[in-house]
C-alpha cells in the first residue's frame, strides 16, 4: 500500500490549517487526516472481507454507479414531486437557498454547453449573467417594460453578446481563450461599475419590478420558487435534447478532436460560435430572473469569483453531464449554507472538500464516460 | 473520367519542399495507392486534398470543381472522407455515436427542429441510427456498438475510423496507412474491406507501407520521393521500376 498519497494529502491539510489555528491544531489535523485516510485505504484493501457494503461504497468512487440511480425515471418523478410540495413545509430560509440554487443551476447548465460539450474554457461567463440582469433592470426601470416582455430582449441581447465575444475569441485556443474570456468578464463589470449615467455605477439599480402573470404579481418567495422550478425544468429539457442531437454531437466531436470533426463535415468555427451563444442565452435567462427576484442589481454581484464558482459547479458535478452539473450547482450553493455553523472555516472546508473530490473522482460527481446512445 | 486531379500542386513548409509540382489523377471507382519512403510527402497530399493545409501553388479538381480554397468541412460535404495515420477517433463517444456524428454533413436538423422535437428531427435521428448500424456491420464492429471507442483494441479502432469515414457518404475515401500495426489476419480483413468499398462504387486512395496490401489490391500506384512523383503505373510495372527500387533501397542495388 502506498503511503505517499495519504501523506501528501495530510501534510497539505496541515499547511492549510497552520495560519488559522497554529502549529498544534495543524499537527492534530495532520494526524487525524492521515489516520482516517490510512484506515480507509486498509479497509479498501480488505474489502473482500466486508465484501458487500464496503464494495458498494468503493464502487461509488470507482465507477458510474451513481449515474443509473440518479437517472432512474421513478427517482426523478419522486424528486420532482418533493420539489413541488416543498414550499408548504419549509421555512423561508430554505426556500431562499432553493431559489439561489435554481438560478445557479440554470447558469451552470449554460456554462456546461461551452465547457462540458464544446470543451472551450470560458472564465468570463458571469458577463452574460450581468448583461441579462442589467438588460432587464434597465428596460424595467427606464422604460417600464414588464418581466415577460423584457425577458426575450435580454436573452436575445446576451446571445448576441455571446456571438460577439466568440468571434474574436475563437481565433485562440486553450489558455489564450481562457484569458480573453476572463478579460471580457472584467470589462463588462467595469463598464457597469463606471457608466454612472446609465447604470448608476456601484450604487446599482433598485426598484426593479417583479414578474406579473395575468394581473397576479409575484411577491412571495414561493412564487419565485415555482417560477424557477419551471425555468430549470425547461433549461434541463432543452439542453438535454440539444445535447443528444446533431448539434450536441457536433460540439462533443469538436471537444474530442477538432481536426477529425472538421474532416467529417462539421463547421468547427460555426459550432463553437453556437456553443458560446447558446450558453450565453441561459445566462441571460438566469440574469433576468435574478434581477426580478432581488429587485436590485449592482456590479458586485458579477465579480470574477462568480465565474469561478459557476465553473466549479460544472467541473465538480461532472463536465458534460447534465444531471451532474445540476447536482454540482446545488451542492455548491448548499454546502456553504450548511457550513455556516463553522463560520470562519467555511471556505476552508469547502476548498478542502473540492480538493478531496478532485483527487478521488477527477471526472466529477456524476461525470465520466457514459454512452448516451444504445442499440 | 477523373474524379480527382492534381495540377501543379506545390507545398512548402519553410524551406522544405514537401510536394513539388505534383500532377496526379485518380480515376473514378479505382483503388489507387501512394507509396514512398518516409518524408516523401504522402500525408501532405492527403492534408491538401482535405483542406487541412493549403498548397502554396496549383489546383486540385474534385468532380471538376477546384477545392483548393475550400474549408475542410466544405470539402467533406462534397464527398471526400479520410482516416488518419495516428488514429483520431472521438474517444469518449460510444462506437455507435462515432458513426452517427459522422453523418453530420448529410443531415440538416436545426436548433428549432431539435428543441421542439419536430417530425424532421425524429425522422432523421431514426434514419442515421439505422445507417450507423449498417456501417458497423459493414466493418464488422456491430458487437462493439455500445463500447466507448477509446477502449477498443487497436485494430478495431482503425476499422471504426474507416466506418466513420464511410458514414459521411463520400465518393472518394482517403486511407492513411489503414493496416499500420495490424496482424496479418486483421490486415486481410482490411484488404477485403477496401475491395468491398470499391464494390459500393467508392474511389479509394491509399497510403500504405505494407507491400502485400499495396500490390494485392491497387489498380494504380503512384510513387513519391522527396515530394516528387518518380513513377506511376500498374503494380507489375512499379515492382520492376529501377527508379522505385533506387528510392527504396539506394543506388548500389
Amino acid at each position: 500500500m502506498s503511503l505517499i498519497n495519504p501523506l501528501i494529502i495530510s501534510i497539505w491539510f496541515a499547511i492549510l490549517f497552520l495560519p488559522f489555528k497554529g502549529l498544534k491544531a495543524a499537527l492534530i489535523s495532520f494526524i487525524i487526516i492521515l489516520l482516517t485516510l490510512l484506515l480507509f485505504k486498509s479497509l479498501l484493501r480488505y474489502k473482500n472481507i466486508f465484501k458487500d457494503p464496503l464494495h458498494k461504497i468503493y464502487n461509488i468512487f470507482e465507477s458510474n454507479l451513481l449515474t443509473p440511480v440518479y437517472e432512474s425515471i421513478y427517482l426523478r418523478y419522486v424528486l420532482f414531486a418533493v420539489l413541488l410540495v416543498m414550499p408548504f413545509f419549509v421555512r423561508d430560509y430554505v426556500l431562499d437557498v432553493a431559489i439561489l440554487s435554481c438560478i445557479y443551476i440554470i447558469l451552470a447548465l449554460g456554462l456546461n454547453v461551452v465547457v462540458g460539450f464544446a470543451g472551450l474554457l470560458n472564465l468570463g461567463f458571469v458577463a452574460f449573467y450581468a448583461i441579462g440582469a442589467y438588460t432587464y433592470a434597465l428596460l424595467n426601470t427606464k422604460l417600464g417594460i414588464g418581466f415577460w416582455s423584457a425577458l426575450p430582449f435580454s436573452m436575445l441581447l446576451t446571445t448576441i453578446a455571446g456571438f460577439l465575444l466568440a468571434i474574436p475569441a475563437l481565433r485562440l485556443r486553450g489558455d489564450y481563450l481562457a484569458i480573453v474570456t476572463l478579460g471580457f468578464g472584467e470589462i463588462v463589470r467595469l463598464i457597469l461599475n463606471n457608466w454612472d449615467t446609465l447604470t448608476k455605477g456601484p450604487n446599482g439599480i433598485s426598484g426593479i419590478s417583479t414578474p406579473v402573470v395575468f394581473s397576479f404579481t409575484f411577491y412571495k418567495l414561493t412564487h419565485f420558487y415555482y417560477l424557477l422550478i419551471f425555468f430549470v425544468v425547461i433549461t434541463i429539457l432543452i439542453t438535454k435534447r440539444v445535447h443528444n442531437s446533431r448539434i450536441g454531437r457536433a460540439w462533443i466531436a469538436i471537444r474530442e478532436d477538432e481536426i477529425a470533426a472538421s474532416t467529417i463535415g462539421i463547421n468547427t468555427t460555426m459550432y463553437k460560435l453556437y456553443s458560446f451563444a447558446f450558453g450565453a442565452f441561459w445566462a441571460g435567462l438566469a440574469g433576468s430572473i435574478f434581477a426580478a427576484k432581488m429587485q436590485f442589481v449592482s456590479p458586485e454581484s458579477f465579480t470574477f469569483m462568480e465565474s469561478v464558482l459557476i465553473l466549479c459547479m460544472v467541473i465538480l458535478g461532472g463536465s458534460g453531464s447534465i444531471s451532474g452539473v445540476v447536482v454540482g450547482a446545488f451542492l455548491l450553493v448548499l454546502l456553504p449554507e450548511l457550513l455556516r455553523e463553522v463560520q470562519l472555516y467555511r471556505m476552508l472546508a469547502l476548498g478542502a472538500g473540492l480538493v478531496i473530490l478532485m483527487i478521488f473522482r477527477p471526472q466529477g460527481i456524476l461525470g465520466g464516460k457514459s454512452a448516451s446512445l444504445r442499440i | 473520367m477523373h474524379l480527382l486531379e492534381f495540377r501543379n500542386i506545390s507545398m512548402h513548409f519553410g524551406g522544405i519542399k514537401a510536394i513539388e509540382d505534383l500532377d496526379m489523377r485518380v480515376k473514378e471507382n479505382q483503388i489507387m495507392s501512394i507509396i514512398g519512403p518516409n518524408g516523401a510527402g504522402k500525408t501532405t497530399i492527403f492534408n491538401c486534398i482535405t483542406g487541412l493545409t493549403k498548397p502554396v501553388k496549383g489546383s486540385i479538381f474534385f468532380s471538376g470543381k477546384d477545392i483548393v480554397n475550400l474549408q475542410p468541412h466544405e470539402i467533406a460535404k462534397l464527398g471526400i472522407a479520410r482516416t488518419f495515420q495516428n488514429i483520431r477517433l472521438f474517444k469518449e463517444m460510444a462506437v455507435l455515436e462515432n458513426i452517427i456524428v459522422a453523418q453530420h454533413c448529410r443531415t440538416s436538423s436545426g436548433l428549432v427542429d431539435t428543441v421542439f422535437g419536430l417530425g424532421r428531427f425524429r425522422r432523421e435521428e431514426r434514419i442515421i441510427r439505422e445507417k450507423a448500424i449498417e456501417y458497423l456491420e459493414f466493418v464488422g464492429l456491430y458487437d462493439f456498438a455500445n463500447t466507448v471507442s477509446g477502449s477498443l483494441p487497436y485494430g478495431a479502432q482503425r476499422k471504426l475510423e474507416i466506418a466513420r469515414a464511410l458514414a459521411s457518404e463520400p465518393s472518394l475515401i482517403l486511407l492513411d496507412e489503414p493496416t499500420a500495426g495490424m496482424n496479418p489476419q486483421e490486415t486481410g480483413q482490411v484488404m477485403e474491406l477496401i475491395e468491398n468499398m470499391k464494390k459500393l462504387g467508392k474511389t479509394v486512395l491509399l497510403i500504405e507501407h505494407d507491400m502485400k496490401v499495396v500490390m494485392g489490391i491497387s489498380e494504380w500506384i503512384v510513387v513519391m520521393d522527396h515530394g516528387v512523383k518518380i513513377a506511376e503505373g500498374i503494380p507489375e510495372d512499379i515492382k520492376n521500376n529501377q527508379l522505385v527500387i533506387e528510392a527504396y533501397l539506394g543506388k548500389e542495388y
